[in-house]
């Protein structure tokens, strides 16, 4: 399969959270401003596509030599959250602009199941290198780009007159489900 | 610890606490899953008992668990949990594994599991910790069995499995696709906040 077809595979069909479900905390947390999101959007992305680099070289150099497989949940989590921690020392020395930035996401992305589902989904589909390294980066671009239209969206309807009943979390979830009924629209593009 | 505290402590979860309804806690599995009851209830069942096993264990250690990287331990400790859980599930359950698939090991990450750990097993005793996993595992099994039925109703015409329309009839297809979940759990949400304010 071309990297071509991974990539929009990724972004617009099955776009990681308005149709397979992952990342929903993230999604629904820190969408209530469009910059906010974008801030998120950028920290899994730089994290997704890391941890996709050191989980498939630790799943085929490391776990299926010595057939350890099963352990891959508690490896996979160990990786992420050292990654995530790592990376946050290294930001903070050398792009401090940057880490100011990201900062107050990077601890949050931890337990966000979108960076563990991509990393197994990745072996699961049983990706190359380079292919694996393509997928994740396409499934944060996919990430990055719901949250940050479904904050636009949050932005204008905080000037709309909600019903009561319907405040908070139902107008959020009802929002989302018109995003994701848009996005079916992309189903059968790139087969 | 009285009587009635454990009794608050395990009925909190039910509805007062919900995770789903009230705290909005573990959305990933909740929305993703819910296809069926069936496939609802095993999720459910599932995170049940990855939290009656991680709460013990965290309440069990919470003395020896340095303050400074309790997080990264309890994540170890639930991320065990969890391939426990999968790899009984594999082994029992065949079909409820398949159709669950990524979601399985998923609930490592599950906000519900490690939110218990931190607020509640750490500074409580063994047997509550058991009493909070039990009533805030059933809270969120009866959620997401009740987004399933409703989901299944709706998008298949069916209830645990069992049709009940002829078989001409055309189901709402959308509410077994991933829109469903959204617009079935804003449904399920509103309801529960009329209800409440009705109260």
């Amino acid at each position: 399969m071309s990297y071509l077809t991974i990539f929009i595979a990724a972004v617009f069909v099955n776009n990681i959270v308005l149709s397979q479900f992952l990342g929903i905390c993230p999604f629904l947390g820190v969408s209530k401003k469009i910059s906010t999101a974008l801030g998120m959007g950028c920290a899994v992305m730089f994290v997704m596509t890391l941890s996709g680099i050191v989980t498939h070289l630790v799943y085929y150099q490391l776990l299926v030599p010595f057939n350890l497989t099963y352990m891959q949940t508690i490896v996979f989590i160990l990786v992420i959250a050292s990654l995530v921690q790592m990376v946050e020392i290294v930001l903070k020395k050398t792009a401090p602009i940057l880490y100011q930035a990201l900062g107050i996401f990077l601890p949050l992305i931890t337990t966000n199941c979108a960076v563990l589902g991509v990393a197994i989904l990745a072996i699961q589909k049983d990706y190359g290198l380079l292919s694996a390294v393509c997928f994740n980066l396409a499934n944060a671009i996919g990430f990055t780009l719901a949250i940050v239209l479904f904050a636009g969206i949050r932005e204008k309807l905080d000037r709309a007159g909600v019903p009561e009943a319907l405040k908070g979390a139902p107008i959020a979830l009802i929002t989302a489900g018109l995003l994701s009924m848009a996005f079916i629209g992309f189903s059968g593009v790139g087969n | 610890m009285n009587k009635s505290n454990s009794w608050k402590n395990l009925t909190a979860g039910f509805i007062r606490e919900n995770p789903i309804f009230v705290m909005m806690l573990g959305m990933c599995p909740t929305l993703g899953v819910t296809t069926s009851a069936i496939n609802g209830l095993g999720m459910g069942v599932a995170t049940l008992f990855v939290l009656l096993l991680s709460n013990t264990l965290i309440s069990l250690l919470k003395n020896f668990i340095p303050v400074t990287v309790r997080i990264p331990c309890y994540i170890v400790i639930i991320a065990c949990c969890v391939t426990v859980i999968d790899m009984l599930m594999e082994a029992f359950t065949p079909e409820v594994y398949g159709a669950l698939g990524i979601y399985i090991p998923l609930i490592v990450v599950n906000c519900i599991i490690l939110g218990r750990a931190e607020a509640f097993a750490a500074h409580n005793n063994v047997l509550q910790s058991i009493f909070d996993a039990i009533g805030m595992g059933i809270g969120f099994t009866l959620g997401v069995t009740i987004l399933g039925t409703v989901r299944e109703i709706l998008g298949a015409y069916s209830i645990f499995g069992h049709p009940f329309a002829s078989e001409t009839a055309e189901p709402l297809l959308l509410f077994i696709m991933p829109p469903g979940a959204f617009l079935a759990l804003a449904g399920l949400m509103l309801m529960f906040n009329k209800l409440k304010r009705q109260k």
